[in-house]
This record gives structure tokens, sequence and C-alpha cells, in this order.
């Protein structure tokens, strides 16, 4: 017979090889296929979020998304974020300013972590003579708190960063773009869960003393470090690059010893013991690569590529390339996860942190199939996690060309959360996440998975339809 | 997900000495054919006096209150499970395994127990099921209003799309076919109801012998009674493009139709190629052929048939200049135009001229007259249709009577098509009086119900109306033409498998 499809003609050549019908709907349209030897792709349809029929239809017929996608998540997929260095805070901050995790926040909305990292941040600073002091500055607006993601900048969990402070510097050389991370203290007691005791002010002097201006000065001998290779390789070394940064962390001390131990002899082992402790030290250089590489997809008019997704302990906030600076926002939740010796699910603060800039970008829960080792993370299979990073292709737009999965046949992660998709799916971003104590001053509860509020992701749609207008 | 977490909102009491109860599970999404077998298979357990599990839309909330439930606040987007039944916390429970089991993915993406491994993750889309192969043609179900989104995908992953979906605004299909346009596709619908392409029927689709004849329809069901007209005739189909009631509009520009016309212009197997439109009025809203017929697509209305082919008919001459200029250039495949409208040949004298094209006789096309009488003296025709075009055509061949679509989108929003669902049917049926001739169409095929015969021929047999059934089918169908028939003769009715036969009757028996 003659067919229609083996000639090809439906559409010229598409139809030659392999006469399968997509089916999206009715079940029994599908099965009537089937019963006549038709092979069949079905769709495990559901209808989109409700309430956002009307807005998917006028972004989805805006003729500028497809071109306006295409541009912004190949912009995304193809930085190459280097280290190149690191600076004083102050150089890129206005004076009297602190930088925090998350959409925009006030002291009297801001939860327990984030105030007391804050209230470190003023005894870090001599802003303040003691925890009382600081927090009526605070209160009375002394300092100005603005989003790290507002001056090119990201900061894990409280995310708060102050003048006198370290940032690495990451340039992105494909589109010129820079990044800064604050550098990781490590687990435990740390200003970034919140905690402001001595031994955290201790570690933090420690680190503006030594430690900053040992790396400053390696990386002047090492030069640039190409970060899109490194997490390359982490990722197929089992790391996801936001809950596991042990063989990224490695590889960069590679990287690093020997110029450390050139450029600052008299400290070089207790930098190098250091970074050597801390299996997340790596987290924040990966996290301003990601920035760097998410800020290159910005402000593509018509394009609805999520470019950030950031939680200050009080709310998850969204940004989305074609709607420039605008944050969309929900409640942020509490992380679902396993908790540190006696601490349990009451004593978790809400979600918090621009790490989610990982997952953004394509790594941290939507690499989770690359990251065995901590699968109980994410509900104790391996399978579970292969799961979570398959599930991530429905919502996004590319799979990134550099960053693959060995277990998945090196597969590219999949990257570029696009709002439509989320909204057709109902699939919301896989973000795993450390868990911060809720009371100031405690430091990290747990790390987990957590559910980024729907809100966030529709309310950004409907922005989206207003000026697709 | 058990039923017992949505206590909160259910509304329980006792009627008819048996207790019932109305559950509403928010967001739950199901497909309306499959909640129909769910809400069948419940029906028919044992103590369970009646049944339905369906979304809560206005119509499925009216029906459930007729049937004597308290429906509990929802809104369309929720599924209400309605059960009254001596052993009612069984029969719900039964409700929830068999939801589940409709849920529970098959083949490829099912999980293996066995090594633990998860299974493949479904495609949530058309663009991620576009991206994980090759594909020939997407078919598009999906209630109407979300129809555009995959449609769109198929579209801008260059893949032809078959919209069954109606409901789907000229907006929306404007966009698809202007896209489709640039992207060198073929969009079949909105509002498609059947198409055969190589042999594979899509959607309502008869299975029909491989032949010369190619269609372009406009209108599904005119689509189906053609070519079953033919099959029986012994002429072959090569394929059936199905473009969708609004394509030759004014608005929409015959896209479909132009691009439709061109391919099966360009395919060996095609000798002739006949193209079928709804009346005017029956389309969605727009005077949809009017426009076609006259301002938007005349232009040269000298030829009957364009192209090489010499077939002529009657007030369809107007059509065929149509349909050439609609094509941008002469088509080199001869054309017969069944252009329906007033003073139009019927389906059935289409059917014939294109018998006369190919050189072919006209047989008499099979029919099973009543084996009695009318009860009393009929008085008036009630249409009962499940296919707009065929409603139509009956309407204005009886020239009389009450003429009720139930394949429009009022009676379809959250239930399944009257070809799969008798339901709304059998109870016009048996409200029918005995002064009333029922004229009816039942629709045999791919994704048709697999036995309309089961349930419809006793409704049949109980009302006390005469009934006139129109069926529209071949022998080669899954439902066996011969048995159905048989089936609503034994039954009492009348039965044609020409629906302007049949419209005929009907008006000699008044």
């Amino acid at each position: 017979m003659t067919s229609l499809l083996s000639a090809g003609l439906l559409s010229a050549g598409l139809l030659s090889a392999v006469p399968r019908v997509i089916t999206v709907g009715a079940g029994v349209l599908d099965e009537a296929l089937r019963a006549q030897a038709v092979p069949t792709t079905p769709v495990s349809w559901r209808p989109p979020l409700p309430g956002t029929a009307e807005a998917l239809a006028a972004v989805l017929a805006d003729p500028r998304r497809r071109a306006a996608n295409e541009l912004a998540v190949g912009r995304l997929t193809g930085a190459r974020p280097y280290l190149v260095g690191l600076r004083r805070a102050s150089e890129v901050l206005a004076a009297g300013t602190f930088l925090h995790a998350g959409p925009p926040i006030t002291w009297e909305r801001a939860s327990g972590p984030m105030r007391g990292a804050l209230i470190g941040a003023m005894l870090l600073e001599g802003l303040a003579a003691d925890e009382r002091a600081a927090g009526d500055a605070l209160a009375a607006g002394a300092v100005a708190l603005r989003p790290c993601h507002e001056h090119g900048a990201v900061g894990p969990m409280a995310g708060v960063v102050s003048p006198s402070m370290w940032l690495f510097e990451v340039r992105d050389e494909e589109h010129g773009g820079t990044a800064y991370c604050s550098l990781n203290e490590g687990l435990g007691k740390v200003l970034r869960y919140g905690a402001y005791g001595p031994e955290v002010l201790e570690r933090l002097r420690w680190m503006d003393r030594v430690l900053g201006p040992a790396l400053a000065a390696a990386l002047e001998r090492t030069g640039p470090i190409d970060l899109r290779a490194l997490i390359a390789q982490a990722l197929q070394m089992g790391d996801e690059l936001h809950n596991r940064n042990r063989a990224a962390t490695s590889l960069l001390l590679r990287e690093l010893a020997p110029a450390v131990v050139e450029a600052a002899p008299g400290d070089a082992a207790a930098v190098l013991r250091f970074i050597n402790g801390n299996d997340h030290f790596f987290l924040n250089v990966g996290m301003a690569a990601g920035k760097a590489a998410t800020d290159a997809a910005r402000d593509v008019p018509g394009s609805s590529l999520v470019v950030a997704m950031a939680r200050n302990g009080t709310d998850f906030g969204v940004q989305v390339s074609g709607l420039g600076g605008r944050w969309f926002t929900g409640p942020a939740g509490v992380p679902d996860g396993l908790y540190l010796g006696s601490y349990g699910p009451a004593d978790a603060n809400p979600d918090i942190g621009d790490s989610t800039i990982t997952e953004t970008s394509g790594l941290g829960g939507f690499a989770m199939a690359a990251a065995p080792a901590i699968v109980r993370f994410v509900g104790g299979e391996v399978a579970d996690a292969v799961r979570a990073t398959r599930s991530m292709y429905e919502i996004t737009l590319a799979e990134h060309p550099a960053y693959q999965i060995p277990g998945l046949g090196f597969r590219g992660t999949p990257v570029g959360i696009d709002v439509t998709l989320v909204a057709r799916t109902g699939l919301l971003p896989v973000v795993n996440t450390g868990i911060a104590g809720r009371v100031a001053g405690t430091g990290q509860v747990g790390a987990g998975l957590v559910e980024p509020p729907v809100e966030a992701f529709t309310s950004a749609l409907l922005a989206l339809a207003e000026v697709s207008k | 997900m058990s039923l017992g977490q949505h206590g909160t909102s259910e509304g329980r009491r006792e009627m008819s000495g048996l207790p019932q109860a109305v559950l509403v599970r928010r967001g739950a999404y199901h497909d309306s054919v499959t909640l129909m077998r769910v809400s069948r298979a419940l029906s028919e357990l044992p103590g369970v006096a009646a049944a339905m599990v369906a979304m809560a839309t206005e119509l499925n909330v009216s029906i459930l209150r007729e049937m004597g439930f308290t429906v509990p606040e929802s809104d369309p987007g929720d599924l209400l499970i309605a059960v009254r039944a001596a052993g009612l916390d069984a029969a719900v429970e039964e409700a929830g395994r068999l939801l589940a089991a409709s849920h529970r993915p098959s083949g490829e993406y099912a999980e293996s127990a066995e090594s633990g491994e998860s299974g493949a993750q479904p495609p949530l889309t058309t663009r991620s099921a576009a991206a994980r192969g090759p594909a020939g043609l997407v078919l598009v179900s999906t209630p109407g209003e979300y129809a555009f989104f995959e449609a769109l995908d198929a579209v801008e992953a260059g893949l032809p799309v078959m919209i069954f979906s109606d409901g789907v605004t000229l907006a929306a299909e404007r966009r698809l076919k202007e896209l489709a346009e640039a992207r060198g596709v073929l969009v079949m619908g909105p509002d498609c109801g059947t198409a055969v392409i190589g042999g594979a029927g899509l959607g309502f689709a008869n299975v029909l012998t491989p032949g010369p004849v190619g269609v372009v329809a406009a209108s599904g069901t005119g689509a189906q009674q053609v070519t079953c007209l033919l099959d029986w005739a012994g002429v072959g189909v090569s394929h059936v493009l199905g473009v969708g009631g609004r394509d030759l509009s004014a608005e929409v520009g015959g896209l479909s139709t132009r691009r439709a016309l061109r391919l099966l212009d360009e395919d060996p197997a095609t000798e002739l190629i006949v193209l079928i439109s709804k009346p005017p009025g029956a389309g969605a809203g727009s005077g949809a052929v009017a426009g076609a017929g006259s301002g938007a697509v005349a232009g040269a209305g000298s030829g009957a048939v364009a192209g090489g082919g010499a077939v002529a008919g009657g007030g369809a001459g107007a059509g065929g200049g149509a349909a050439r200029s609609l094509a941008g250039e002469a088509l080199s495949t001869p054309l017969v135009p069944a252009l329906l409208g007033p003073g139009a040949p019927d389906l059935t004298q289409a059917t014939e001229q294109v018998l006369r094209a190919l050189g072919r006789p006209v047989p008499e096309w099979p029919c099973w007259p009543a084996r009695r009488g009318p009860r009393a003296a009929p008085k008036r025709i009630r249409g009962l249709y499940a296919g707009g075009t065929l409603s139509a055509e009956a309407a204005a061949v009886a020239g009389q009577g009450e003429f009720t679509d139930f394949g429009d989108d009022a009676y379809t929003r959250g239930r399944a098509h009257p070809m799969i669902d008798p339901a709304l049917r059998v109870e016009a049926l048996a409200r029918a009086g005995d002064r009333d001739v029922v004229l009816m169409d039942v629709v045999l095929g791919h994704g048709a119900d697999l036995d309309p015969a089961a349930v419809l021929a006793p409704a049949v047999a109980r009302t006390p109306a005469t009934v006139v059934i129109s069926l529209i089918g071949t022998e080669g169908d899954p439902q066996d033409l011969h048995r159905q028939a048989a089936a609503f003769h034994e039954a009492g009715a009348a039965v044609f498998t020409s629906n302007a036969q049949a419209a005929r009757h009907a008006r000699s028996l008044l």
C-alpha cells in the first residue's frame, strides 16, 4: 500500500521513517491506534496548573517566545565561567550596605538564621558592640539590605555579605559577565546558617586575614581556572554540585595547592587543611559559576526562561529572563530531609539561600542522578535520584552540552527551567538544600529536598502574559 | 491517594433506603472516556444502585442532581465520585481502585518491581514526546482550551497534527495554521473527528479498503458517510485528511484545505479527490462555508471539477471552482466537491457522483426495513445525532423536526463523545413519545463504542417512539456492521446505511 506516511508526503520526509503517532488526551484514541498496530507515544497529559490556561495561551502565542528562549538558554549553556580571583566585598558594594540571599527582605520579616547572620556581620564589621545593639541597629535601618542577586552576587543560606568579606570573582569568558560569591566557612556553627558566636567570628576573621589573601595570591599564580571543565569532571565523579561538592572541592584543591604553597608558604598548611576539611568549599565557587551563566541569559524580551531561584528564609523568589529584575515570590517551604543529631523538622527554618542557582543552571537536584552517594537526601534509593533528574527534562529547555551524567549514558543535565512548562506539567523544580535551624545562632540542622511554592512560577507566567500582549 | 483524605467535602445521605455519597477529589484529572468506563464498571457491581464518576462540570453536576445526589461545592477541575449502594464503603473503595488502575503507567513507563529500576519518565507534553525520537504525526484530544498548547508543540517540532478537540478559539486556530504554513506542516482540525492516513485510522475512523479516492474533509462524519458508502460500492480510499469545520471560513482562509489538496494531488495513490465541507451554519460560528462558497474562494465558478477531471454536479459547481482556486493552481487530480448546503446534493448523492466519475456502478445502499409499522400515527421527527454534519444533512432532507447534535461542545464538556458514551441518547430515547419518529445515527469504526447496540438497542426496544437508524460503518469495522444492523433491526428500528435515505424514510412515516 502506498501511504502518505511512508511516502513522506505530509511533511517533506519527516514521515518517511517511522509512522509513530504521538497521542495526547483521550486514552481511547491511543488504544484505537494500537489496535491497528500503529506504534504510539502516549503523552501522560494533565491539565495545566489552575488559573494558568489563559496566560499560557498568551505566552505560548507570543511570536518572540521560541527564538527568545533559544537565545536565552543558548547563552546559559554556552557560558564559560572561569575563577579569576578574589575581591573585597567593599569593592563591589555601596557603603553601608549588606547583601543577603533571596528576594528583598526587611529586618521585620527576616527569619531567625537571616537575623543571626546579619547580627554576625554587624559584629564582624565592628558596627555594634553586642548582639542586642546589632539587632537594634538593624531594626533601625542602620544598614541597607539588598539581595546578592542585584549586585551580580550569590550567597549560600543567609548569604550575608558585608564589606570586609572576601568574594570569589568568576568571569564568563563567553559573554563577558562577572559574578561573585563569598567564601565557604565549613559546616556546623557558621554565619551562613545564622550562627554568630565567638568561634564563628574568629573563623571569619581568620578567613579575612589569612585565607582570602592566600587564595588571591595563589590565583594570581595559577591564572583563571576553567570552572566549566571542573564542574563537568566533578559530575562524572559523583557530585551534583549542591549537596555534594566533594569531588569538585578535591579537584579545586589540586589546582590550587602548589600555588598556595608558593604564594603563602607560612600559611599554606592551614589554608590547605581548611579547604580539605570542608567538602563544600567548592559550593560557593560553583554558585558564582552558575550566577555568571544565568546572568548571561537575562533580559531577553519574550523569554520564559527562569534566570534565578533564590530564598531569603521567608520568601522563595523567581526571576525570568523576559521580565528583567522583577521578583515573583511565594512562601518558602520547610525542607524535607535528614536531620543532624537530635534535630528534627520542628527545628528547621523555612528554605533559605541563593544556592538554588545550581538548580537554575542545571545542577543540584537537576543532576541528582549523577550523585548516587547522597540519594538518601531524595528519598533513599538510587532510582529516586534518577527519577528526579529524568523528571526535570520535562520542564527544561535544553540538555547541557558540557555537564553530563555518566549513569544516563552521558546525557546532558536538564537545564533552563521554562515557566510555561512548569505551568503545563504542574512539575516544580527539584531543589536540594541544606536546612538551617530556625533559631538565630543555631547553625545547620540537616539537609534534604524542598518544594518551591507554585505561585512564584504562576505569578511570573501571568506577568509574562501581560507583557506579551 | 486514598479516598478517605477527601472526606471533608463529602455529601452523604440516604435515599431510596440506600446510603449514598458524593466525594470530591480536588484537582484530580482523568479523561472523560476513562471516567465513563469507571462509572460503568462501578454501576455494574452487585449492590450498586447508581454510580457516576465525572469531572465536576456544570453538565455533570446537573446530571448528578437529576440522579438524586447532593453535590458538594466543587469546580470543573475537581473529580466527583457519586455512589448509591448497599455496601457504600466497598463501592467507594472500588472506585478508588479503578481510578488508580487507570493511572498506572504501562509498557515502557512501567516500574520494574524486580530490578528496583525506575521506569522511564513518561513524556508530560507533546514537546517532550516529540524530542524522544521520530514520530510522524501528533493526535491531540485534550479538552479544547488546552489543545492549542500541545498542537503548538507539534507544529514547532515540524510534525503534522490532528486536533480532535473542539472548543479551540479561532485566534488559536489561525495562529497554529499560520505557523504550520511557515513550517510546511499540515494542521488537521480543530474539531477534526476523523482521518485516515496510509491505512491508519485516527480519531473516529472506519476500516476502509485501500483505493484511489482521497478525501479532504471539513466535516468528520460527512467524510465517514461518504467513505463508508464508497467502501460498500467496492471503491477504496487512499487517505482522508480532515481540516476542521472552520478551515474554509474567511478568517482561516482554507490554509489547511489548500495544503491537504496539494498533498493528495501529489500522492501517487490518489486518483480522485473528494472535498467535503459542512453545510452552512453547521460549522462552529462564523458562517464558515458560506464564505468559502462565495467570497473568499469562489472566483472561477465555471468548471465543476478542477484539473483534468470530468465530473459535474449541479449545485456543487461553484464549490469546484472554490476548491480549484483554493489549491492556488489547477490540480492535476480530478476533484469532486461535496459542499453541503441548500440545493446541493446530499452526501449519498455526492458519493454517487464519485462513483460515476470513476465509471463504477452505483449499488443499492443496504437497508433493513422495520419489522412492523409505527404503533401510533407519528407526528414529528426527533433527531438524536452524534455526528454534526449527519444531523444537519438529515434535518435538511427531512425538512422538519427537532434535531439535537449530542456531539456538540455543549454536550461533551467533561464527558465522552456520544459515539463512545451512549448515556445522553439513551435518556433521550426514554423521554420520546409514541407519536415521535426518532431519527438517529450510529457510527462505527475505530475509536467509537465497541458495541453500541449493546446499550442502544435495548433502549430502542423500550422507547414507545418509532426509530429510524442511520448506521455509518463498513464491513471491516471492529463492531461488525451486520451484527449491529441485526441488533437494531431486532429491536424494532428501520436501519439505513445512507443517512439521507434514513431521513427520507423518517419523513415518509409522518
